[in-house]
């Protein structure tokens, strides 16, 4: 049994104040390997509470999560993690950020570095691997993370938000990045993003997400990442359907957030 | 205030004189450019002309105010008076009044110069000779040679022709005249605008002295021994403090049960100033090496251990996800992510406390101490030894400034990426 598995996940915990939070309910999601899925939703939906217990920081409070078979219980290197931002280490170079994975694991130093040059090679970083991270710019930095993460060889790779904070441009360019990675790779990923363009454009499988609680609302299965492989992403964001799915997703999202303004105000 | 007055003088007029000398030779960087200078803190950079002229008028006004022969007599403030000079006083007995001449002769204070004859004069008063100290001041036996006594009612009715009693003041030549309350006239040689030598000797003093001292040593130890000892105190005690100190932060930065025992511990320790504690160190372990350094690393652990504490909560926790999701054990998190990351905040502390160590073991002791920077200048003020002080005082502030430069260096050279996360 290979893949991701997870299974009426739930996620209770209790306010310090007293009262409790629904954070996710009843939420299953089945993966095979090499499987793209990304995962939208207004902020408080829970997904990157979702992402959290995949990657075995929190515990859940009810379900079950099973990789290749066996319980997902804490961190591991089978699911790689890729940040927003400032999850890299500033004290090494690009060069032993990439090897972080294989250097905890004790593995040879030739083997390490074949790994790590190959790596950078594919995310372009080759001229860069003896400076600083904090010498780059933002893509790069994500460009190193995302190397950094590849060269653990992970089952799993878990994406937070990886290109929120970076400009448009640079954006695109890492969105193609990630897909030739995946197609390259045959890696399984599950992408979280708040851009309804980005998990189109990125997501083989689409989830979307409504608040109170967090709780899967809508599932698509998507071309647009298999036409993304070989096109350019401008091109695939002219494809008719793109605009069309846009739009349906694009109004879900409204009417979930004016709901939530709705029962604020009634609150209120 | 009249010293005031210079400095304030001379930073206001070097600050137009280098203005108009430099406006010419603007620089062209990005930062020369910015128009808006006033409340953007970026643009203010020390002048470097202000840093030297600073350093130099503090000099200039320590050499002038001590007649120091480094700079052109004509800079001195106006000096002590030294040489000779005259005043008359006027005695009335039994209804005869009669002028005599004073000579005072007013010497360096190190010289002691024979007083000359003199010609004694006519009539009952007779004239006297006197030698004063440059500073101090001289009462006048007028009585001694004259042939009316104060025991037979003669008494002094005048100064230099101006009328007189008891608690009078009056201004001579090079000096004033006051008149006890037994009617004796006193003379005091005028003091000029400089410092006695006693409460502020003259650079070249100083650098005399540190020769002397740097060459002959202090109370059996030589200059560098003394320093030497205080240096190795501060740096026993902080190694020490940073021993124990950065592991109890760790511990309390990464586990719940050391930080519940310790952080009333290290909360109520930490605003106790170590000088505090110099009695109780003393009653204790007495005012040997071991006091000072159980002193000194008293005030370098709490700051070392609330740097390293910080320094961990500090670590972003992304950082540490990412860490263990790329398979890290504990242990290797601790050593390639908590410890590198929390290096920045412990070089920080590391400063801090070396800074509050030295001033700690120069209070130290200057309480009790056989050896060291502090116990120079405590016996050095006991006699008096005013270049002394100076010069520990300046070597004290020296070894300090050399100390926090070293530091500052070695955190650019050893953690880089400070600031940087």
């Amino acid at each position: 049994m290979t893949g991701l598995n997870i299974e009426n996940l739930s996620m209770r915990f209790d306010l310090p104040g007293g009262g409790s939070v629904q954070a996710l309910k009843d939420v299953s999601i089945d993966l095979k390997a090499g499987e793209l899925l990304s995962v939208l939703g207004p902020s408080g939906c829970g997904k990157t509470t979702l992402l959290n217990i995949v990657a075995g920081f929190l515990a859940p409070s009810g379900g079950v999560m099973t990789l290749n078979g066996h319980k997902i219980t804490g961190p591991d290197a089978e699911r790689g993690m890729v940040f927003q931002q400032g999850a890299l280490f500033e004290w090494m170079s690009v060069r032993e950020n990439v090897g972080f994975g294989p250097s905890m694991k004790g593995m040879p130093k030739n083997e390490k570095r074949e790994i790590v040059d190959h790596l950078l090679d594919v995310v372009g970083l080759q001229d860069f691997k003896e400076k600083a991270v904090y010498e780059l710019s933002g893509g790069m930095q994500q460009r190193v993370a995302l190397a950094r993460c590849l060269a653990n060889d992970p089952d799993v790779i878990l994406m937070d938000e990886p290109l929120g904070a970076l400009d448009a441009l640079t954006r695109e360019k890492m969105q193609s990045l990630v897909l030739k990675l995946w197609k390259e790779t045959g890696k399984t990923i599950i992408l979280i993003t708040h851009s309804v363009e980005e998990a189109l454009l990125l997501g083989e499988r689409l989830i979307v997400m409504a608040p109170r609680p967090g709780r899967i609302h809508k599932e698509y299965r998507l071309p647009f990442a298999e036409l993304g492989v070989n096109a350019d992403l401008r091109e695939v964001k002219k494809h008719p359907d793109f605009a069309v799915k846009r739009e349906e997703i694009l109004n879900m999202i409204w009417d979930m957030e004016e709901e939530i303004m709705g029962t604020a105000e009634a609150d209120a | 205030m009249i010293i005031l007055g210079i400095y304030v003088g001379i930073f206001v007029a070097s600050y137009f004189i280098i203005g108009k000398l430099v406006s010419a030779a603007r620089g062209s960087d990005y930062t020369s450019l910015k128009t808006v200078t006033f409340g953007d803190e970026s643009t203010v950079r020390p002048n470097r002309w202000a840093g030297i002229i600073s350093v130099l008028t503090i000099f200039l006004l320590w050499a002038m105010f001590t007649g120091s022969s480094l700079i052109p007599r004509f800079l001195h403030a106006p000096g002590p008076f030294e040489g000779e000079t005259s005043f008359t006083y006027t005695v009335s007995a039994n209804g005869q009044t009669d002028d005599a001449t004073v000579t005072a002769i007013v010497h360096d204070r190190e010289e002691d110069p024979d007083l000359p004859e003199i010609d004694p004069g006519d009539g009952i008063a007779k004239n006297d000779i006197i030698k004063v100290a440059q500073w101090r001041n001289q009462l006048v036996q007028f009585d001694r040679n004259d042939e009316v006594k104060r025991a037979d009612g003669a008494e002094i009715i005048a100064i230099n022709g101006q009328m007189v009693s008891p608690g009078d003041e009056v201004q001579v030549n090079g000096g004033s005249v006051t008149i006890s309350d037994k009617g004796t006239p006193n003379f005091e040689p005028s003091r000029g605008w400089q410092m006695e030598p006693l409460y502020l000797p003259s650079p070249e003093a100083v650098v005399e002295r540190t020769w002397k001292v740097a060459n002959e040593g202090f109370r059996g130890t030589s200059l560098f021994g003394h320093l030497g000892w205080s240096l190795f105190r501060v740096i026993a005690g902080f190694v020490c403090g940073a021993i124990v100190g950065i592991p109890l932060g760790y511990a309390m930065g990464l586990s719940d049960w050391f930080r519940g025992w310790f952080d009333p511990i290290v909360e109520f320790m930490r605003p106790v100033p170590p000088l505090a504690l110099i009695p109780l160190v003393i009653i204790w372990a007495g005012i040997g090496e071991a006091g000072k350094i159980i002193l000194l690393f008293l005030a370098a652990l709490w700051i070392m251990a609330i740097a390293a504490r910080s320094g961990v909560s500090g670590v972003k926790i992304s950082k540490v996800h990412a860490a263990y999701s790329l398979g890290a054990s504990k242990w290797q998190i601790m050593r390639h992510v908590i410890i590198p990351n929390s290096l920045p905040e412990i070089f920080t502390g590391a400063r801090v406390a070396m800074g509050v160590c030295w001033g700690t073991v120069v209070a130290a002791e200057l309480v009790a101490a056989e050896k060291g920077a502090g116990m120079m200048i405590m016996v050095a003020s006991k006699f008096q030894n005013t270049d002394i002080v100076l010069l520990g005082i300046i070597l004290i502030g020296v070894i300090g400034f050399g100390i926090d430069m070293l530091m500052r260096a070695a955190e650019r050279m050893l953690v880089p990426w400070k600031g940087k996360g």
